[in-house]
């Protein structure tokens, strides 16, 4: 019978060691992806896959939550007879916070599941160990084309969330609750610099990394079990969730 | 041809190998039998690293492969074609797209060249005409003859076949049998085949090694074997409860 303590112990120690190896499994996939041959098919086919796909859920989403916004926003700056601001505030907010961890957390359910699936039924059914018998590394094949795709693509989905999401609070503010449209535009011209937006794009690369890297991972490390693959896919979700809303909190503080 | 030497193998706390010797010869089938659980797959998969050994060696043409780094392992690598035990085709490809995948992948053919190769492969497995249909759209038996086919694409040196028959019914085993058998008389691979398949599988198999309780109990050609007065293999062939082997 172990101790509590060593029952603590022993748990931070498999902790640790399950970020070693993760950090190990990224530092692989980057290796692998400066090693011939140049998988740009493959590339191109997982930016279809993780941005065309993801598409229809992040404009869904970001015209909403622009329309959520506008409406919330109109009815707290009317208390200070600010209603001239909305278009500021929720350009800010969707530029700097919402657009990034939103399209985040739609593209880790939308693909990054679909991802961690894919790869874990891969592992399940023995076609990983095809691919290395085959001479043809895996990690190559399948994690690092899902990366550089993931970086790619982030940034384009977030920027398509922070559009639609502004012209949502529009339809909200100007075309439904009377707030000028000029104001709107103009408000948001005077306010939001150029540092708004690439530090939500900056944000959003590093959560297309998150979201591949992760998933990738846990499909690799399904247990080779009937729940292997659904255990994988829940695990990689959450953690991702989990991942993007610390890693938000941290490039925030040191962006502001 | 391959060399297994003092191979080690544990998992989990459990001692999976316990010290194997084991010489397969080259341009010969050997099948290596044995009860559900006792090592077969494992060791099949040490002899192209697919798994590493705690201790011990696997010798390809004399090089030891459990040493070797990625790149001179990819390169022993290409000698060997593997059939696994569900064909293991990637799902996202058709059946001409898996066979045509190692071509495409580790070769300089031209679409011309891989596109005859595919067919002529498909052709020899029964399966001509069938290239445009995806793993989940065929049977067991057609994805385990697609997966025969692709271990075949680049010619291999050897072939690793990890129970070719299981899940099949008793005729789909028997067609499978004969088309390894084939496929050995065309191009004259060293064979490996793990299996439970008795005695069918012995009506291939020029050699015959039996793993037990994680060593070889008793390796020799397919006659000696079957005469063989080892009280392990007496009692795994008879099918008896009594006997030296655990039986739960």
């Amino acid at each position: 019978m172990l101790s509590p303590l060593a029952r603590i112990g022993r748990f931070s120690l498999e902790q640790l060691a399950g970020m070693g190896r993760m950090f190990l499994f990224l530092f692989s996939a980057f290796a692998w992806t400066f090693r011939p041959p140049a998988r740009l098919r493959l590339i191109v086919y997982h930016v279809r896959s993780i941005g065309v796909d993801s598409l229809s859920v992040v404009l869904l989403s970001g015209v909403f939550t622009g329309m959520v916004m506008g409406l919330q926003g109109y009815y707290s700056l009317r208390k200070f007879n600010a209603e001239s601001f909305l278009g500021s505030a929720v350009a800010l907010g969707l530029l700097r916070e919402l657009g990034p961890v939103l399209s985040a957390f739609m593209v880790t359910g939308r693909t990054g599941s679909a991802m961690a699936a894919e790869i874990g039924s891969m592992k399940v059914t023995e076609q990983i160990d095809a691919l290395y018998s085959m001479a043809i590394n895996p990690i190559q094949y399948l994690v690092s084309p899902r990366i550089i795709a993931g970086l790619i693509s982030m940034p384009l989905l977030t920027a398509i969330f922070d559009v639609v999401g502004i012209y949502g609070a529009y339809l909200v503010g100007v075309g439904l609750l009377g707030v000028s449209s000029g104001s709107y535009f103009a408000g948001m011209e005077s306010s939001v610099v150029f540092h708004d937006v690439w530090s939500g794009l900056l944000k959003s690369v590093s959560f297309g990394l998150i979201i591949t890297w992760v998933c990738c991972y846990k499909g690799f490390n399904a247990p080779p079990m009937a729940t292997g693959v659904g255990q994988a896919t829940t695990e990689s979700v959450v953690l991702c969730f989990v991942l993007i809303l610390i890693w938000d909190y941290f490039m925030t503080s040191v962006m502001l | 041809m391959i060399k297994v030497v003092d191979l080690h193998k544990t998992f989990g706390g459990q001692a999976v190998l316990k010290g194997i010797h084991l010489e397969l010869e080259a341009g010969k089938v050997t099948t290596i039998i044995g009860g559900s659980g006792s090592g077969k797959t494992v060791l099949l998969k040490h002899l192209n690293a697919l798994l590493l050994p705690d201790r011990g060696s696997v010798l390809v043409d004399g090089k030891d492969i459990t040493k070797l780094g990625e790149r001179e392992l990819n390169e022993v690598r290409r000698k060997f074609g593997v059939l696994f035990q569900g064909a293991a085709l990637l799902d996202s490809m058709t059946l001409y797209d898996n066979v045509a995948f190692p071509l495409r992948e580790k070769t300089k053919m031209s679409e011309n060249e891989v596109r005859k190769r595919v067919e002529e492969r498909l052709a020899q497995v029964g399966l001509a005409g069938m290239g445009y249909k995806y793993p989940a759209e065929v049977s067991g038996g057609m994805k385990k003859r697609a997966g025969l086919a692709r271990a075949l694409a680049m010619e291999p040196e050897i072939v690793l076949f990890d129970e070719p028959t299981t899940g099949l019914d008793p005729l789909l085993g028997k067609s499978i049998h004969r088309l390894i058998r084939k496929m050995h008389t065309t191009f004259g691979f060293t064979g490996v085949i793990v299996s439970h398949d008795i005695p069918e599988v012995f009506e291939i198999s020029d050699r015959v090694a039996m793993l037990a309780n994680g060593v070889i109990a008793e390796a020799g050609s397919t006659q000696e074997f079957v005469a063989s007065k080892n009280q392990v293999v007496r009692q795994f062939l008879q099918g008896d409860m009594e006997g030296p082997l655990t039986v739960l």
